[in-house]
């Protein structure tokens, strides 16, 4: 059995990662050639670590589950990217950034990590901006920034709405040189379904192609995965459709550790649901709250007569209007962290103040906006935004306030990673969102864009090279090993029983009732009782889903609802650990909501005392109680304070 | 120029554009001289005619114009093919979105036009440089061919001059769409001349289609 | 709203595809197209039918992966949006809808409505890149970009790569998906360093892959959900004349 080692290198906190890279181990030039790497994923961390393996002459395979490694869903990231440069002179710093994402993740991430995060930004925005990313820029041709939640400086540099397809493009654009010199060996349309472990290291993956139905085997000397975050488990999520936990599931379910599994993030602007028909959900960026306001009515009766269709918000006075964020939190306003302005919504909303027919929305409103500033900086800043609103809702935002409400988001938690982002298994790396290092228990916005790219070009391209200095004279591994035929045939199996299965319900009928059980007990706020009757309404799910799940088709070809049923099979024993680390945590802490633990005012209260670690689970067999391991987490160079996003004071 | 250069769409596009852009400057002066036979006496025109079929520059220059043709006409050919090919299977509701109309149909009014152009040599170059089936006319005591009257005598046939006006109106159509287009195969669109490109090209088409349509119709009803 | 759907069947590439009629009934307007397929696919799964396999992920137009020719229009009736983004109100209540996929050599048909659209990547691995490795760049203030190119050089950027110019075009051309790549780079003095070398080897892979020609009818501009502009196509043509004549022979 692995033990947590998080191998944080001695020195200073800002000497850490310096004296890493000058102590650590290198592979010649030459060496490099004979070693293979797999990665993958090709989002902002994936594409990202292949390009740079590549560059550096190691050999490469990399996997994709879409047609085209441009497709990943780092490019629907919106608002931006941080970066400490302070460009804006408005006094940020390399520690600042890290102060604020260490307390914008309720101090249960480890230091270490978010420093070097923290460091490495900067160099990002280089690299990005030598790709050829057009970021926007002043009229003196300088580069422009804005001001994201969390956050009292302005440091988001951003392209428009598109920043995170912009930097997945300039990731895809070295991707594609590499792929061109021949460096890095590109699959796409590839499904990984297992990692194959030789003799304690990971040395392989078993994959599906998707289009041709073949399970495929692939070699290497290490694994690195970069495959995002598995929010889909709540069916409804901003996630795209094909985003999984799969990957991730199967290596903790051969070994690494998974990190923080409760650890959610919920997103206070999305597009309210509007029908049992919708199949996900659409975010409005965060970059929103820098110019528009959120409120819901003063008065029940307002709020009652909206959501009846007799009143329009427009015809509500300035004096009748809650703007319940700038009353509760006068510093920050409308620009708290997400986890602090979900709750917020949600509180609001249960209360009977929410508006929209469901009741479960609130305004965000461009009206002060549009008068100070007019229409055309509005429509310059976000105009896209407001178009894809239009389209979706039918109303115009410019008119009419935008109505909200949180969705699932983004996952912190993830697969255990070290210093050098290795997992439990030696060989086996996680990068970017699959991991669930750097944003503790809540994400600052415009922090995953830095996270994926500062893993992909900055992180993974040193660590990996490190583990496999000794790996040099360790030849090419052949895939008719038997511990690749074992792993095909465990693969086989699944699909064979999930294909026999022969029943009555389709895979998303599932998907829809874990989606809603994990809503209600593991989403926003959570108690308990309502994780109790989780855990064990999931059991059943999963058991009346193996009973009676339908997948048509065959093995061969194109199936999607084979691709769906596997990840769903995943995700019906993701959801179940999720909810144990959630009844494991007796504390409310970022995106973790427990309602026992809360002030009078509803504000979260954490408990450093028993809770200042990172829940680290060790698979022990399906049906078996997973091994809890605590990583505890010691601020040195930080003082742990509670949040307080009331007042500047930081 | 190395063997890329030849075979790229690019440049082909370049190469018709240009040929093109060529022809309507030919269409012109064409144009000019077709509009002398409506003058009182058509002694000018057959002046003209003379000159443009003896002067020595203008032979030259004759050679450079069947060029035009034939390149327009082989890489418009070669172009089309290509695109034919490119969408081997066909839509089942063909798109109709597009934002200058003509566009589709310019194989189409080429076809026409190059038929036209065939009957048109036929009756006149050919005619008078070949064949001599025209008569002669002394005019200041030099012999010339006297076209005029040939022009004169073709418009009195009603079906002639349908078909002559008709092929004009097919050749606005495709200069509407070519004028305009060839500048941006060129390259040449900027936001604050591609509105006055896009109104010369409807106005080229015009200018041509009336101007070159106008002569028979005087003629055949005066 | 109850609709007929007209959707292209195809099992497999090489194998002949066809047009089969479904009946939805109860699609609510405010649905997506996608989400009104996803209600078909239940139910012909249900029934034990195979359900029809079209491409999707991000659902809110901008991953590129959608692709459906709708009633003559790739992305369906509606302007400046990808097809997960067209929503059923934009359709009169039993109409007949005709889906087919991208129709072009360069797109093969993988299933029904699915195809391959690897020839994006290859013309991208062909030069669409800055060939900088990761390290080693100046501060990100080094170089002022008028900010005039920097918009200039987002609006070409802001392709998704979906194919749906290729659909639209009557030529199957894909040079506003290529010109928008080699706009970008052109514009940004990062991009300017091998912007002669880039069009070239560009333009060549576009051709090689069997693309049409571009006739600037501009049905390209007219579908794209991003609103590309044929503008970077007259770029891309002075890029490329300008390379051909001006730059030395590598």
């Amino acid at each position: 059995m692995a033990t947590l080692d998080s191998k944080i290198p001695d020195g200073t906190l800002a000497e850490k990662w310096s004296n890493y890279k000058a102590h650590q181990n290198l592979v010649n030039p030459a060496n490099k050639r004979k070693l293979e790497i797999i990665v993958v994923g090709t989002g902002l961390a994936g594409a990202a670590a292949a390009a740079s393996l590549g560059e550096l002459g190691f050999k490469v395979k990399n996997f994709c589950i879409q047609d085209s490694p441009r497709r990943a869903h780092s490019i629907a990231a919106q608002g931006g990217i941080n970066a400490a440069k302070n460009y804006p002179n408005d006094g940020d710093s390399i520690y600042r950034l890290f102060y604020d994402t260490i307390k914008g993740g309720d101090y249960r991430a480890r230091e270490a990590n978010v420093y070097r995060l923290a460091e490495v930004s900067n160099n990002i925005i280089d690299q990005c901006v030598a790709q050829g990313v057009p970021f926007a820029r002043e009229y003196g041709g300088l580069l422009d920034n804005r001001s994201f939640g969390g956050a009292l400086v302005s440091r988001t540099f951003y392209a428009r709405g598109q920043t995170g397809q912009q930097l997945l493009l300039g990731a895809y654009s070295a991707l594609s040189k590499e792929v061109a010199k021949g460096s890095v060996e590109m699959y796409v349309r590839r499904e990984m379904l297992d990692l194959v472990i030789i003799d304690g290291r990971a040395r392989g993956i078993i994959t599906r192609n998707t289009v041709t139905g073949e399970i495929e085997r692939f070699a290497a000397h290490a694994v690195v995965v970069a495959t995002g975050g598995y929010g889909n488990v709540f069916f409804l999520s901003t996630n795209a459709m094909n985003s999984n936990g799969s990957v991730a599931w199967q290596c903790y379910k051969k070994g690494a550790y998974f990190g923080n599994p409760c650890m959610v993030q919920i997103h206070p602007t999305c597009i309210p649901v509007h029908g049992d028909y919708q199949s996900k959900l659409t975010l409005m960026s965060e970059s929103l709250r820098n110019d528009g306001r959120i409120w819901v009515p003063k008065k029940k009766e307002d709020a009652e007569k909206i959501q009846k269709g007799q009143l329009k918000p427009t015809e509500i006075k300035e004096e009748d209007r809650d703007y319940y964020l700038e009353r509760r939190y006068p510093a920050f306003g409308n620009l708290v962290p997400r986890d602090v302005a979900s709750r917020a919504a949600k509180e609001r909303c249960d209360a009977g103040y929410g508006v929209g027919n469901t009741g479960l929305a609130v305004y965000l409103d461009f009206k002060h906006a549009i008068e100070r500033l007019g229409r055309h900086v509005i429509e310059a800043r976000y105009g896209n935004l407001f178009q894809m609103y239009e389209k979706i809702v039918d109303e115009n935002p410019y008119e009419t306030p935008m109505m909200i409400y949180p969705a699932i988001h983004y996952t912190m938690g993830g697969i255990w990673v070290d210093y050098e982002l290795q997992t439990t298994i030696p060989g086996l790396f996680a990068a970017g969102e699959a991991n669930f290092s750097d944003h503790g228990a809540n994400r600052l916005g415009a922090s995953a864009l830095m996270q994926g790219l500062a893993d992909g070009y900055f992180v993974i391209p040193y660590t990996v090279q490190n583990y496999l200095a000794d790996q040099i004279n360790v030849p090419f591994f052949k895939t008719d090993l038997p511990e690749f035929e074992a792993a095909e045939k465990d693969v086989r199996e699944k699909l064979e029983k999930l294909l026999n299965n022969k029943g009555s319900k389709t895979v998303d009928s599932f998907h829809k009732k874990l989606g809603l059980l994990m809503w209600d007990h593991v989403g926003m706020a959570r108690n308990k009782a309502g994780l109790e009757e989780a855990i064990n309404e999931i059991k059943a799910l999963r058991e009346e889903f193996w009973k009676d799940v339908k997948v048509p088709g065959t093995m061969h070809g194109v199936n999607v609802e084979l691709e769906k049923a596997t990840r769903v099979a995943d995700f019906l024993e993701l959801g179940e650990l999720m909810a144990k680390d959630a009844l494991d945590r007796e504390e409310s802490c970022g995106g973790h909501f427990r309602e026992e633990y809360q002030t009078e005012e509803g504000e979260a209260v954490r408990n450093d005392k028993e809770f200042m670690y990172v829940s680290a689970w060790e698979y022990k067999g399906d049906n078996v109680t997973p091994t809890l391991h605590k990583e505890s987490l010691n601020y040195e160079y930080i003082e742990v304070k509670t949040r307080n996003y009331k007042e500047a004071k930081s | 120029m190395g063997k890329s250069f030849t075979q790229s769409s690019l440049t082909k596009k370049f190469v018709m554009a240009f040929a093109g852009l060529f022809l309507i400057t030919f269409l012109f002066v064409h144009m000019g001289i077709n509009l002398l036979v409506l003058l009182p006496s058509t002694d000018a025109f057959n002046i003209a005619a003379h000159f443009m079929g003896t002067n020595i520059l203008i032979k030259v220059f004759e050679v450079v114009l069947f060029g035009g043709f034939f390149i327009h006409i082989i890489y418009g050919l070669i172009l089309q093919v290509q695109n034919w090919m490119a969408r081997p299977n066909r839509y089942k509701v063909e798109g109709w979105s597009h934002t200058s109309p003509f566009s589709k149909f310019m194989i189409h009014t080429a076809v026409i036009i190059f038929i036209f152009l065939v009957i048109h040599m036929a009756d006149f170059y050919f005619k008078a440089k070949f064949f001599g089936g025209v008569d002669e006319v002394m005019i200041d005591g030099k012999p010339y061919h006297d076209l005029g009257a040939l022009v004169l005598a073709k418009f009195q046939m009603i079906g002639f001059v349908i078909g002559y006006i008709v092929a004009f109106i097919i050749l606005g159509f495709h200069l509407h769409h070519g004028f305009q287009s060839g500048f941006q195969s060129l390259g040449l669109n900027h936001s604050k001349y591609t509105p006055l490109i896009k109104s010369l090209s409807t106005l080229v088409s015009i200018v041509l289609a009336v101007g070159f349509s106008i002569i028979p119709l005087v003629i055949y009803f005066s | 709203m109850n609709l007929t759907l007209k959707i292209w069947r195809q099992p497999g590439p090489d194998e002949k595809g066809q047009f089969v009629n479904y009946p939805v009934s109860d699609v609510s307007p405010d649905s997506s197209f996608l989400e009104m397929m996803d209600v078909l696919n239940e139910q012909l799964v249900e029934k034990g039918d195979e359900p029809v396999a079209f491409d999707h992920d991000c659902r809110e137009g901008i991953c590129g992966m959608c692709s459906m020719y709708i009633n003559g229009r790739p992305h369906g009736p509606d302007d400046a949006i990808t097809t997960c983004q067209l929503h059923m109100r934009k359709f009169k209540d039993g109409e007949t809808i005709t889906i087919e996929p991208w129709r072009a050599k360069p797109f093969p048909v993988i299933k029904d409505l699915i195809v391959d659209r690897s020839s994006f990547d290859e013309i991208i691995q062909a030069g669409g890149f800055v060939s900088v490795d990761t390290g080693g760049v100046p501060d990100a203030n080094a170089i002022p970009i008028p900010k005039i190119d920097a918009d200039l050089a987002m609006d070409a950027a802001a392709c998704i790569g979906c194919g749906a110019c290729v659909a639209a075009c009557k030529n199957a051309s894909a040079m506003l998906f290529v010109s928008a790549k080699v706009s970008q780079f052109a514009l940004l003095p990062q991009g300017k360093v091998e912007a002669k070398r880039r069009v070239q080897k560009m333009v060549a892979k576009m051709d090689e892959l069997g693309f049409g020609n571009c006739t600037n009818t501009y049905a390209c501009e007219a579908e794209c959900p991003k609103e590309i502009k044929v503008t970077n196509i007259a770029r891309m043509n002075r890029e490329f004349f300008a390379a051909k004549v001006c730059a030395p022979s590598e």
